[in-house]
């Protein structure tokens, strides 16, 4: 982690993310329609979701459980709120409002720690419902520029969404991708969504401005269209740049909506804020206010599972390794920090465990088929000196592609039988009576004669001997 | 709230500008000699309506519930909902299972 | 007008479910009525001959099976055409949903179905219930059965019309500001606002949704009570909805009001025409004569309630309105674009009334006006429920008039909104404190049109607004029912 702060041209970045994430709900927000992606169209749909004359909202008490988990894991105080109306005229607004929550929010001032320590605040995580979906027909690219018509979907209209609003504390489009990377992982953590950019139930806009160091704050722009966390950093970056450009040649920022394009790598202009409507928000009075009881918020609080930071911080004790390194961090991620502790009890080194997991357990998900005893047998092998690091790797390989395996078995197998330190020793000693030069010179100090020592002892023993244990034997030998 | 407050301009409540904006808003369309009727009316309504300036209401508390209720909220089950064809078949166009809108420019989404 | 023996909905039901009478001999009867009549009276905006024949002939097999039909078996009663009733078209008087049928119903409709009453059909309305004569209607103007050259009232002209002509043995209005009550008392009909919360507005399509409720139209007091009784209790489907067992409302209109206070508001705004006034004066001597207390209440507050509403209802409903946009339902202007479809659609669609009040709600709602109107509308409203609150103290129920003026001649006040909007100074408090609210009919006015007393009560306090109303029917000018 580096501690300085990130420049391009001698200008301080300045963003804040809003992540839309859906949540994991059987139902929709405000109605009992299914809450299901990639059915037919218009399959779940009801009077509430179609906007239908005389329909009314019934808040989803689901909802409600999983957007506090959020805001409780992201640190915030859970308080009594309200629902507004933002009224605006879009054809996937089936009401021509959205049930939103304006200046009485559920969750509010909180932070998330990324791996690095810092912490970015988090402003408010609030409830909403989601609109339906557009396909625009006869344009390029399925883009509305040209398009001859337009087909909505209300299945996903009314879907649960909570609106995560960062405070603009994030300085690099690294420190971004770090960021949104956590929050998936403590969004999939609580059980609240699963979090996937790809499919849009985590959707990321980035406001981005620069300033000089000391500078007051530049005119931000908003970034809409990021459909990966690859993409977010890309963007942040090609925004910073574009922003920084006009302003050395003497142009203003214009505050605006921007599109990025992840084919050309640019963002575009979509609409510039002067033209934004006006929502005219006012209080929802088909609602009635959302005070969860104490009792609710602290059971809730209690049933948080073990966070990513958390974990990191305990694998990092276990181990020694850093919590920010790659290891941990990609084990963590992965989900398999509690499968390396297991390995750990079954007698095996822990620090080996996680750098097997990490090297050899990619396609292995969170539930790792390889049950961890054998996993530790062969990390047990292997730090006793029965199996060189190489064939430790090779055994490894058939474990994994096998789901499990006795280590002793696969490496006998393989014929790399364990080499005793009788039969070692013995083979050390034929060679030293074999080679009494190379032995002279080396037992005189020359340590360069080891090499062809070690060479024939290698030679002898057809590779099975322990490179460590072979070294260990002459020193002592000489030294005796 | 965190709009800024100004007092209507003492002369017309409202003018034509506004009118005209308004209706945008609202996506009404309106002929210049609709705008004309509907300020003159508009203002006149607001005109009357301007007895309310007169009260203090600095310490008075927004009511917006006529009755007190709070908490209420659904379990999280689905309930069959509406049939595709007859929601589709009082649609003014569909086609592919989906409402069909004519190309979506000039608005916000 | 003559009014059968017969024609309360309690005694059609109670001879039906006795099998003393057929419902479907019941449906004939006010289908004729209806076929005699209508035409000079245009209260539906559809009369559903063929559905209320097939829900009578259902109600008569149940009782032939021995199996109860319901409190309402066998009860003409009419909709308003604002509650949507499933593959029934249901257009709130709007060309915009001229011809558009719900896919679903709304709940009241639904439970006086389940009751065993017989839908004749659905009522004309200003469009979108914005109105207080139903002249705003797009499909035409319902006349007053007692002078068809007046207005029936509105916004729920039709329902009203309809029971007071027995095209209807009961009708469902919405009141909003007065939209029951006043064409209540226009038509001569009882007509009640029960408790906000009290019926479910799931199906009622929205004008205003705080203000919002739905209520009967009945001959007698009675009526109301027993269709309350069906309609009213908590409804899942909203969130409004007070969490309380249906009303029960019957036993109060045996007791008598010795000893309850009846407020009279002594800064009540003035203007009224001076029978209704007379006929005022007395419903308290009435009241008073039973045994009642009259006390002396003010609510300073009330004369800024036309004010509150009319900032308060149209923004609701601007908001509520703006769903009609030619995407998904109902009519739609073709265009190049969306955004001009829905310019050119809603253009078409609306009528004027409708249009100036969602340019005024928009207005009202708008960046840097909200605090100056809407805002200060929703403190109003604060302080006309404080007012109510303490005049509770000391009374039991508030008496006005319904309606400062008897019906008034079709087209005196198109041209003028706010003489319109006047009529309903007396209705509208009620409305934004939420309470319950109910017009009886008590004697006659200028030309003999009919004037209602209007009882008003405190939140979930039906019981004794129905005690005093049953009185005032008792003791009505003209005889009792």
């Amino acid at each position: 982690m580096t501690s300085e702060k990130f420049m391009i041209d001698e200008y301080e970045l300045v963003v804040g993310l809003e992540v839309h994430v859906e949540l994991a709900t059987a139902t929709k927000l405000f109605s009992a329609s299914a809450n299901r992606f990639g059915d037919d169209p218009n399959t779940h749909i009801d009077p509430v979701t179609l906007g239908l004359p005389g329909a009314l909202p019934v808040l989803n008490r689901q909802a409600v459980e999983l957007a506090m988990r959020i805001g409780l894991a992201l640190n915030c105080t859970v308080q009594p709120c309200t629902f507004h109306r933002k009224n605006y005229f879009y054809p996937d607004m089936p009401k021509a409002y959205q049930i939103s929550q304006y200046d009485q929010p559920l969750n509010i001032d909180g932070w998330l720690e990324l791996p690095g320590g810092k912490r970015i605040g988090v402003e408010r995580a609030h409830l909403e419902e989601d609109t339906g979906k557009s396909t625009h027909i006869g344009g390029t690219g399925g883009r509305i520029h040209g398009s001859d018509y337009s087909l909505i979907d209300f299945n996903r209209a009314g879907v649960p969404l909570v609106e995560i609003v960062g405070r603009p504390d994030i300085s690099s489009p690294d420190e971004a991708r770090q960021y949104v990377t956590e929050l998936r992982q403590i969004l999939v953590a609580v059980g609240a969504s699963d979090a996937k950019m790809e499919e849009g139930s985590m959707r990321c806009d980035a406001n981005v401005s620069v300033r000089k160091p000391g500078a007051p704050l530049g005119t931000r722009c908003e970034i809409k269209n990021v459909n990966s966390v690859r993409s977010l950093g890309r963007a942040i970056e090609y925004e910073a740049r574009r922003q920084i450009a006009l302003i050395e040649s003497g142009e203003r920022v214009r505050q605006e909506t921007r599109h990025w394009d992840e084919n050309d790598g640019r963002t575009h202009t979509l609409r510039t804020k002067e033209d934004a409507d006006d929502y005219r928000y006012f209080l929802e009075p088909d609602l009635v206010p959302l005070a969860p009881e104490s009792a609710w918020i602290e059971r809730v609080r209690a049933a948080l599972p073990m966070l990513p930071r958390e974990r990191r911080a305990r694998l990092s004790a276990a181990t020694g390794a850093p919590a920010d390194g790659e290891a941990i961090m990609v084990v963590v991620e992965r989900g398999q920090d509690d499968y390396v502790l297991a390995v750990a009890t079954h007698g095996a080194d822990v620090a080996r465990a996680l750098v097997h997991v990490k090297e050899a357990y990619a396609e292995q998900g969170a539930s790792p088929v390889v049950p961890a005893a054998d996993l530790a047998g062969m990390i047990v092998l292997e730090t006793s000196g029965k199996l060189t690091s190489t064939q430790a790797k090779q055994v490894l390989a058939d474990i994994v592609a096998n789901g499990g395996g006795d280590a002793a078995k696969i490496a006998a197998d393989k014929g790399f039988e364990a080499m005793d330190t009788s039969a070692l020793e013995s083979m050390v000693d034929e060679v030293i009576a074999t080679q009494a030069d190379a032995w002279a010179k080396y037992c005189a100090g020359e340590e360069k004669a080891m090499g062809a020592l070690v060479g024939a002892i290698m030679k002898a023993s057809k590779g099975k001997a322990d490179g460590k244990a072979v070294t260990a034997l002459l020193q002592s030998k000489r030294n005796s | 709230m965190s709009q800024s407050s100004r007092e209507p301009a003492g002369e017309s409540r409202i003018s034509k500008d506004a009118v005209a904006k308004v209706a945008r808003l609202a996506r009404l369309d309106v002929t210049t000699s609709e705008i004309d009727r509907l300020t003159t009316q508009l203002a006149g309504m607001l005109e009357h309506f301007a007895d309310i300036d007169a009260l203090d209401l600095a310490s008075v508390e927004p009511m917006t519930q006529p009755y007190p209720l709070v908490n209420v909220m659904r379990e999280d089950v689905v309930v069959a909902g509406l049939d595709r064809d007859e929601v589709l078949a009082a649609a003014p166009a569909a086609e592919d299972g989906r409402f069909r809108v004519p190309p979506i420019i000039g608005l916000e989404g | 007008m003559t009014a059968s023996s017969n024609s309360t909905a309690a005694s059609i039901a109670a001879d039906v479910r006795a099998g003393r009478r057929k419902a479907v001999d019941v449906v004939e009867e006010y289908l004729a009525n209806i076929a005699r009549r209508e035409s000079d009276i245009h209260a539906f905006n559809l009369v559903t001959a063929d559905q209320a024949r097939a829900m009578a002939a259902a109600v008569d097999a149940d009782v032939a099976a021995g199996r109860d039909p319901g409190p309402l078996a066998g009860v003409p009663i009419a909709l308003k055409d604002n509650m949507c009733t499933r593959g029934v078209p249901t257009t709130c008087s709007s060309r915009i949903l001229e011809g558009w049928k719900p896919p679903y119903d709304a709940t009241v409709v639904t439970r006086l179905a389940a009751a065993g009453a017989v839908f004749v059909g659905k009522t004309n309305l200003d469009e979108f219930a914005m109105g207080s004569s139903t002249e705003n209607s797009a499909f035409g103007v319902t006349y007053n059965p007692h002078d068809t050259t007046r207005v029936a009232g509105g916004s729920s002209g039709g329902s009203a019309a309809a029971v007071a002509a027995e095209f209807a043995a009961a009708s469902l209005g919405s009141d909003t500001g007065g939209s029951i009550r006043q064409p209540a008392a226009l038509c001569g009909v009882v007509g009640v606002k029960p408790t906000y919360g009290t019926v479910s507005r799931y199906g009622l399509v929205a004008f205003a949704s705080s203000l919002d409720q739905i209520g009967p139209f009945t001959t007698d007091v009675r009526d109301s009570a027993l269709l309350l009784e069906v309609m009213s209790g908590h409804d899942p489907l909203d969130s409004t909805s007070i969490p309380q067992p249906p009303l029960s409302l019957q036993s109060s209109l045996e007791q008598d009001v010795k000893g309850l206070r009846i407020g009279r508001i002594t800064d009540l705004p003035g203007g009224s025409d001076p029978e209704v006034e007379a006929r005022l004066v007395e419903a308290f001597d009435a009241l008073a004569a039973a045994g009642a207390t009259i006390v002396d209440v003010e609510l300073p507050s009330m004369k800024y309630g036309l004010t509150a509403y009319y900032l308060i209802a149209p923004a609701e409903a601007s908001s509520n309105l703006a769903r009609y946009d030619g995407v998904r339902y109902g009519m739609r202007v073709d265009a190049s674009d969306t955004n001009a479809m829905y310019g050119a659609t809603r253009a078409a669609g609306f009528g004027d009334e409708v249009k100036r009040r969602i340019m005024l709600g928009t207005y009202a709602l708008s960046a840097g006006y909200y605090d100056a109107y809407y805002g200060k509308a929703l403190k109003v409203r604060r302080l006309i429920s404080d007012d109510f609150a303490r005049a509770y103290q000391k009374a039991d129920v508030l008496l006005t008039p319904t309606s400062p003026i008897v019906a008034f001649p079709v087209g005196a006040k198109v041209d003028d909104p706010l003489s319109m909007y006047l009529c309903d100074v007396f209705t509208i408090p009620t409305n934004l404190a939420g309470h319950p609210a109910m017009s009886v009919p008590f004697g006659a006015g200028a030309d003999d049109l009919p004037v209602g007393v209007q009882v008003l009560a405190p939140t979930l306090g039906e019981a004794t607004m129905f005690r005093v109303a049953a009185q005032l029917e008792r003791s009505a000018p003209g005889g009792a029912r």
